[in-house]
């Protein structure tokens, strides 16, 4: 099957006051209709700059290279006839923090209205009935009187659920979540994980769940892939990450998170690298308790090792210490 | 965008060893806000041209040619020294009373400044104390502050200046300490009573923004005085805002006074001084017999000494308070 | 909505009579009525027994209590319409002062639109390429736009269009003082505006820095807030981001300074019309403070501090209006 999303070779450079800072440093994958890819890293690591630089939402202080395809159509250099075209129909965001995310002064109907009026060829009072439906459809109550509100009005769930009203408007191919649940409530994340799913069943969307919680991946991610200083560093399916890692990065990462039957946790020291000049070699050697000369080298590519692929050029010594 | 602000937070740092890549040492707040003045390059052009006024200014006794109520020549029949146009004897003319203008230019922005320059730092010491208090205390006091202030927010400043110095000079008590109302003391007290109001409001937001971090919150748990967390912790904090505010109190306070000595409210030229206000007043009369360069020479100085001014605030203020440099070039 | 309104207007009337009797005491102590009026009329002065007279009759009482009495004795006869008569030539103040408004409110107004939309035009120029040449361009513009004050920038447009035009081509271009010729009657638009040509442009310096930086700001903020990326990620055109999403939500502060700045013409905008020699509040204030008239000083002060308490309010609601967020109650 044709992929939903296909990022070869991303690169997003900003210019800043001190330098060009290289937040995504070659970067390539796929979504595949109806999957759950799992972006993992920490801040700063590139997974959110890489998607926004797709959707050329950066500003002008961002430089983006490569080719990202949605469909047919290919994103990077492309018009801003075709991004716009692209934008909300083919390809939509949900963003963290909903309450900041949405319009102040615009009615909520109004904005998932405009979503689809921007898209599609209907009237207007059509776009606002259809506008109900959607806020519905994510499970608001009273959809009728909520379209007429103000996102002050609503909750912090309630307001996610009405991004993600927006987003699927236009039955979008790619629904890209940057943090969707970080901003809220425990009880309410497990909620609106829930809608994100039950919309992929339903419409057979490719969800990207970009996130740094990996009890959020474990539970709704089909694969994973893992991102270090703006590399992708790991990539497998969900369970192989979990229990066969053989990047020292994502087994740091995996020690360090709370909730996964582990005892005690460990962080793991050190900082991420400066991206003004980002190391040579590979990025994580200075807080890796692995590293050795070899790995000041070339940068690592993701090398099949065991059950996942990894960008370790230490991968199949370490597979002995894993064991 | 938040994003961009953490990237370049992240990045504000530069590696101790390049080739690892992690970072050791970081770049004092301090440094950080010189590199950010010194990228603000009206403002760096601006310093200079104040810090050469000054110079023209404190070395009046070498810079000027004549003396402030010196004609350039003794008038005699058929020679006269009244309103003459720039010549060498006196590159900027003469006034109606003969005087080299260059050389009162300079007389007068020394008495500006200086005023400026009192009231600013009067202005800002009143103001911050009184801002402090109010931002840290909360309670009547702040609202008394903000009630008071509102008003003078709300009128125009020339009434308000008018109609307390109106107040001021007649009764004895006041012109006891303030002098009379057309001394310069006067004025600067005049100017002072007004103007530490601005500053108050600003050191009061900062500092109830400053209350709410940690280090303050740290501080009285470990049970600090108030004066203590003033002055150890809050004032030291809004240094920055405090700096800014002083600029624009400077050029404010000189503005002032060139108003109100427009208006025929400042200080007294009869006593043998003259200031930039005074100067600019008499370009007034020479408006219509068409004596260009006693109102294009006074008016475009003027002008130049507050841009440069208000540049040097402009770069104080980007340098301490990054977010207002929207966006990195 | 309603209760906002009603609440906040009875608030008013108290911070009226609160303000108005501050007013009265500092004017009373700031022009000294009783000796304007014996220096305007040295006959009466002379005799004991009129002067006791015009104290009585005027609630001039000395003290503190005589100031409380003659506060209410001035508010009882201006409630009541019976205003007290000027000092100088004895006439009714409102035909005057009703002049003086109409005139400034004719100019501010004129002078607020256009100051105001290309101010705004600027701010929007500029932040549509943050940190570009533009950009660069009007916040330096704007800056310097501030430190041009109106007592210089008026006096050198008097010597440019009037004199020196005159030298050059025979005739000034603009007129330099007044709303119409010497004698005129009645109303001419296009000779009106044409006197009112200079005083717009050096209001319009001030404003257009002020709103062009307002905007910059303003907009700024919203140009790189979550929704306008959103918005983007919306797939609608640029254009209509700018407009339906940017633009609307930059302009919420926007209106509200507008708001306040409109309240603030009534008081005139003394440095213009005084050296224009337009007949508006602003010169009728400094023409009363001149003749220490405090009979006309007065209703000038009411009238400007109620306009300013209005306007106020009418911000607050242009705020709540605009922003759902925003609660009155």
């Amino acid at each position: 099957m044709a992929a939903a999303l296909s990022v070869t070779d991303l690169h997003v450079t900003f210019k800043t006051l001190l330098g060009r800072v290289q937040a995504v440093r070659g970067v390539s994958f796929d979504v595949e209709p109806g999957e759950v890819l799992g972006v993992v890293g920490e801040s700063g690591s590139g997974k959110s700059v890489s998607f926004l630089g797709v959707m050329g939402l950066l500003g002008r202080s961002a430089i983006v290279e490569g080719s990202a395809l949605v469909g047919d159509t290919e994103l990077i250099h492309s018009s801003p006839k075709t991004l716009r075209r692209v934008r909300g129909a083919e390809m939509a965001m949900i963003f963290q923090d909903p309450l900041s995310a949405l319009n102040p002064v615009q009615r909520v109907g109004h904005q998932v209205a405009e979503m689809i009026l921007s898209h599609q060829q209907v009237s207007k009072s059509a776009a606002n009935q259809r506008a109900v439906e959607l806020l519905d459809i994510v499970g608001i109550p009273q959809p009728e009187q909520r379209a007429k509100q103000y996102a002050h009005e609503f909750s912090g769930g309630m307001r996610q659920r009405v991004m993600i009203a927006m987003a699927i408007a236009n039955d979008p191919k790619v629904l890209i979540a940057d943090e969707p649940t970080t901003a809220l409530d425990v009880t309410v994340q497990a909620q609106i994980l829930e809608v994100i799913d039950r919309i992929r069943k339903e419409m057979g969307t490719a969800v990207v769940l970009i996130t740094h919680d990996l009890g959020v991946v474990a539970r709704m991610a089909d694969r994973v892939q893992v991102m270090y200083a703006g590399r992708v560093v790991e990539r497998s399916d969900v369970s192989s990450i979990f229990h066969s890692s053989d990047h020292p990065y994502t087994r740091g990462l995996l020690m360090s998170q709370p909730g996964l039957g582990r005892e005690r946790l460990t962080p793991i020291p050190g900082a991420p690298p400066n991206m003004l000049q980002p190391p040579s070699g590979c990025a994580f050697r200075a807080r890796c308790p692995h590293a050795q000369p070899v790995c000041a080298g070339e940068i690592p590519e993701l090398v099949k090792v065991r059950l996942t692929e990894t960008a370790c050029v230490r991968a199949v010594e370490l597979e002995e210490v894993a064991v | 965008m938040h994003l961009h602000e953490e990237l370049v937070d992240s990045v504000s740092l530069p590696p101790e060893d390049e080739s690892i890549g992690v970072l050791k040492e970081s770049i004092s707040p301090k440094r950080m806000a010189l590199k950010r003045y010194l990228n603000h390059h009206a403002a760096v052009a601006s310093a200079i041209g104040l810090i050469i006024i000054i110079l023209f200014v404190v070395l009046a006794p070498i810079t000027a040619r004549y003396g402030v109520n010196e004609s350039i020549f003794k008038a005699e029949a058929g020679l006269r020294n009244q309103n003459l146009p720039p010549r060498a004897a006196a590159w900027f003319g003469t006034d109606s009373n003969g005087r080299d203008l260059y050389s009162r230019i300079i007389y007068g922005a020394q008495v500006s400044l200086l005023i400026g320059l009192f009231t600013a730092v009067a202005s800002v010491a009143i103001g911050s104390l009184v801002g402090a208090i109010a931002g840290y205390k909360g309670g009547w006091l702040d609202d008394v502050l903000m009630r008071v202030t509102d008003v003078y927010l709300a009128l125009p400043l020339l009434v308000i200046l008018v109609v307390v110095r109106g107040m001021l000079k007649n009764v004895d008590w006041v012109t006891a300490i303030m002098g009379p109302s057309t001394s310069v003391r006067f004025l600067v007290i005049l100017l002072t009573l007004v103007g530490w109001m601005g500053v108050a409001r600003l050191v009061r937001g900062q500092v109830k923004q400053l209350k709410e971090r940690e280090f303050v919150e740290a501080a009285k748990a470990l049970g600090a005085s108030t004066p203590r967390i003033m002055f150890r912790h809050l004032l030291p904090n809004s240094i920055g805002q405090i700096m800014v505010a002083l600029t624009f109190a400077v050029v404010g306070a000189i503005t002032a006074e060139a108003t109100l000595s427009f208006f025929g409210f400042g200080p007294d030229a009869g006593s043998g001084m003259t200031s930039l206000g005074l100067l600019i007043r008499d370009s007034k009369r020479a408006v219509p017999p068409g004596y260009w360069w006693l109102v294009v020479y006074p008016g475009v100085f003027f002008i130049i000494l507050s841009i440069c001014i208000n540049f040097i605030g402009d770069g104080l203020r980007d340098a301490v308070d990054p977010k207002m440099q929207q966006e990195v070039k | 909505m309603l209760r906002f309104i009603l609440r906040r207007l009875l608030w008013a009337i108290p911070t009226l009579f609160l303000v108005t009797f501050v007013v009265y005491c500092a004017l009373r102590l700031a022009t000294n009525p009783l000796a304007s009026y014996a220096r305007t009329n040295p006959n009466i002065a002379r005799n004991p027994k009129k002067m006791e007279a015009y104290i009585n009759d005027n609630g001039l009482w000395s003290g503190f209590g005589g100031y409380i009495r003659g506060y209410f004795n001035w508010l009882g006869g201006f409630l009541t319409g019976n205003w007290q008569r000027s000092i100088k030539g004895s006439r009714p103040v409102w035909p005057n002062l009703k002049n003086a408004l109409v005139n400034s409110m004719r100019l501010g107004l004129i002078a607020s639109v256009f100051g105001i939309t290309i101010g705004l035009s600027l701010g929007i120029f500029a932040a549509l390429r943050p940190g570009r040449l533009r950009d660069t361009a009007v916040n330096t513009g704007a800056l310097i736009g501030f430190s041009v004050q109106p007592f210089i920038s008026a006096v050198l447009l008097q010597l440019f269009f009037a004199v020196q035009w005159a030298k050059w081509f025979g005739q000034p271009l603009f007129p330099t003082s007044g709303m119409y010729p010497p004698g005129h009657e009645g109303f001419d638009l296009l000779l009106m505006l044409k006197y009112m040509v200079l005083p717009i442009i050096v209001v319009s310096i001030q404003t257009i820095a002020a709103y062009s930086r307002y905007m910059r700001a303003s907009l700024l903020d919203v140009l790189n807030s979550d929704y306008l990326r959103t918005a983007r990620a919306k797939g609608i055109s640029e254009r209509r981001v700018l407009v339906k999403h940017a633009l609307r939500n930059a302009m919420v502060p926007i209106v509200t300074l507008a708001a306040l700045d409109v309240g603030a013409i009534v008081g005139g905008l003394i440095i213009t019309e005084n050296i224009f020699e337009y007949p508006g509040m602003g010169k009728y204030f400094l023409t009363a403070e001149a003749n220490g008239d405090f009979p006309e000083l007065m209703p000038w002060m009411v009238i400007i501090t109620t306009s300013v308490i209005l306007f106020n309010l009418l911000a607050d609601l242009a705020y709540a209006w605009l922003d759902p967020r925003i609660r009155l109650d």
